[in-house]
């Protein structure tokens, strides 16, 4: 019997910068409903790798698959790998939802403005159709009564989880968090993280780089250890928390709890 | 202080602040549409896009105002195709002469402004329109745009004051704007001191409405909100 077409794959990734080499060759599969968690210490190459699989950032190498379909790359003159195909990538993004760190809102928009700006340009949705759905994301995510305030008037967990329902707007089929609750007061972490579950226990496929080491274990259904640009350790939550193979990995779990 | 001269030479001294408005408000805004895919090319990636604003910028905020509006009044006149061309009416005209030159000088400074203003724009917020799918001319419209307008709105008020009191130098090529019709005025009265007197309170209070109306501009756009950063 043939596997069902994996979400999102990533093949072989690599990254540099000048020299550098943050990222020497990651993969990664995700299967529908996933929630794969990425963690590791600063400088791992974790948010870096995320960033590549949107092309926030340009890969050296590698592969990636959205449901099947693979993400045309060509190099440029410095050695990046870039997309070959702009619609394609544009279209391919529009389904690759990304929730950054520091929630970037557009300042000068509602926070209704904001959720419907891409789903009118992008999927060509109607000013009403657009707002409808905002509107129900918005109660999803507990601020409804925020939609004609101002980014700068909502709390730093109110930001982030308006913008957690922009990038829902456009019915993404995979969503990567960035260290969603980074930026956050403790006190607003988990007022995200519990949007977050609630995504997780809808079945949404989703890779999470994050620091909350509870919730990882928790949500996910896979986790990823990252050390310097390789996967030291991959596994369960389970595995990877309560019995992790590498030194790595284990010094990294036992400092973080 | 001769009041009486002062409220009998007023009615002109309108006149001419008439003409400075027309100058100023047709060179801000058309400098202003000039500006805009200057501004663009300007803050361009690539040098060759780049490189044709950046030579426009240097020269026009390299050589006083003056000194362009004599090359534009004097200088054109003087190739044979652009007396007998299509453009010569406008260009004999020291009204057209006056109103290109200024709008293409403060097009350069706007072209400043506006890469400035794009250039502020905090990186991630123009990540998260891609990220979304947006193309980056999408991009360009709906989020770059309207947010370098906000960044950019109180210095474009600024350059908009400059041009009002840089358009005085209209009058030396002839034209009785405001600045014209005082020196005119003072040529039969002798009262150099009364009537750029009353100039000068003209000046300032035109000065002022647009102060003011750039400040009802910027509450309605919401400037000082959406300047917080990252």
């Amino acid at each position: 019997m043939a596997e069902a077409t994996p979400a999102l794959e990533i093949r072989n990734l690599h990254k540099r910068y000048g020299d550098l080499e943050v990222i020497k060759g990651i993969s990664l599969t995700a299967r529908d409903g996933d929630v794969i968690s990425i963690l590791g210490s600063s400088g791992s190459g974790k948010s870096t790798f995320l960033r590549c699989i949107n092309l926030l950032e340009s890969p050296h190498q590698g592969q990636i698959f959205v449901a099947g379909e693979e993400l045309k790359l060509k190099p440029a003159k410095n050695g990046d790998l870039i997309a070959a195909d702009n619609k394609q990538i544009n279209r391919l993004r529009s389904e690759i939802g990304f929730v950054f760190q520091n929630f970037n809102l557009w300042p000068h928009m509602t926070i209704l403005d904001n959720i419907i700006e891409a789903p009118r340009r992008v999927l060509g949705q109607s000013r009403a159709e657009a707002t409808e759905v905002a509107e129900a994301l918005l109660a999803k995510v507990g601020i409804a009564d925020k939609r004609h305030s101002y980014p700068n008037q909502l709390s730093g967990g109110q930001q982030q989880r308006a913008a957690i329902a922009r990038t829902l707007a456009m019915q993404p089929k995979v969503i990567l968090f960035d260290e969603p609750t980074s930026a956050l007061d403790p006190e607003m972490v988990q007022e995200v993280l519990n949007v977050i579950r609630a995504l997780a226990d809808e079945g949404r496929t989703m890779l999470l780089v994050t620091h909350e080491m509870n919730f990882a274990r928790q949500v996910s259904s896979e986790v990823v250890f990252l050390h310097q640009g390789l996967v030291e350790e991959q596994g369960t939550p389970e595995q990877v928390f309560t019995n992790p193979q590498s030194a790595r990995c284990k010094q990294f779990m036992s400092s973080h709890h | 202080m001769n009041w009486e001269v002062i409220i009998k030479w007023f009615p002109r001294l309108l006149e001419g602040a008439g003409l400075t408005l027309e100058l100023v408000a047709i060179s801000v805004v058309a400098g202003l549409l000039l500006a805009i895919p200057l501004g663009i090319a300007r803050s361009s990636a690539h040098w060759y896009v780049r490189a044709l604003p950046y030579g426009y910028i240097f020269f026009f905020r390299g050589t006083p105002l003056l000194v362009q509006l004599f090359l534009v009044y004097y200088g054109v006149a003087q190739f044979d195709a652009i007396r007998h061309g299509p453009l010569w009416p406008y260009l004999r005209d020291p009204f057209w002469c006056a109103v290109i030159t200024m709008t293409l000088h403060t097009a350069a400074y706007i072209a400043e402004i506006l890469r400035g203003a794009i250039q502020a724009i905090p990186p991630g917020e123009i990540e998260a329109a891609r990220a979304l799918g947006m193309s980056k001319w999408q991009t360009l419209f709906y989020i770059v745009m309207p947010r370098a307008t906000r960044i950019g709105l109180p210095a474009y008020s600024n350059e908009v004051i400059l041009m009002l009191k840089a358009s005085a130098l209209a009058s030396t090529i002839t034209l009785l704007d405001l600045t014209g019709m005082a020196r005119t005025i003072i040529a039969r009265t002798y009262l150099p001191v009364e009537i750029f007197f009353a100039a000068g309170m003209l000046y300032l209070l035109i000065a002022y409405i647009l102060v003011r109306a750039f400040k009802v501009l910027e509450h309605k756009l919401r400037v000082d909100a959406s300047q917080q950063g990252r």
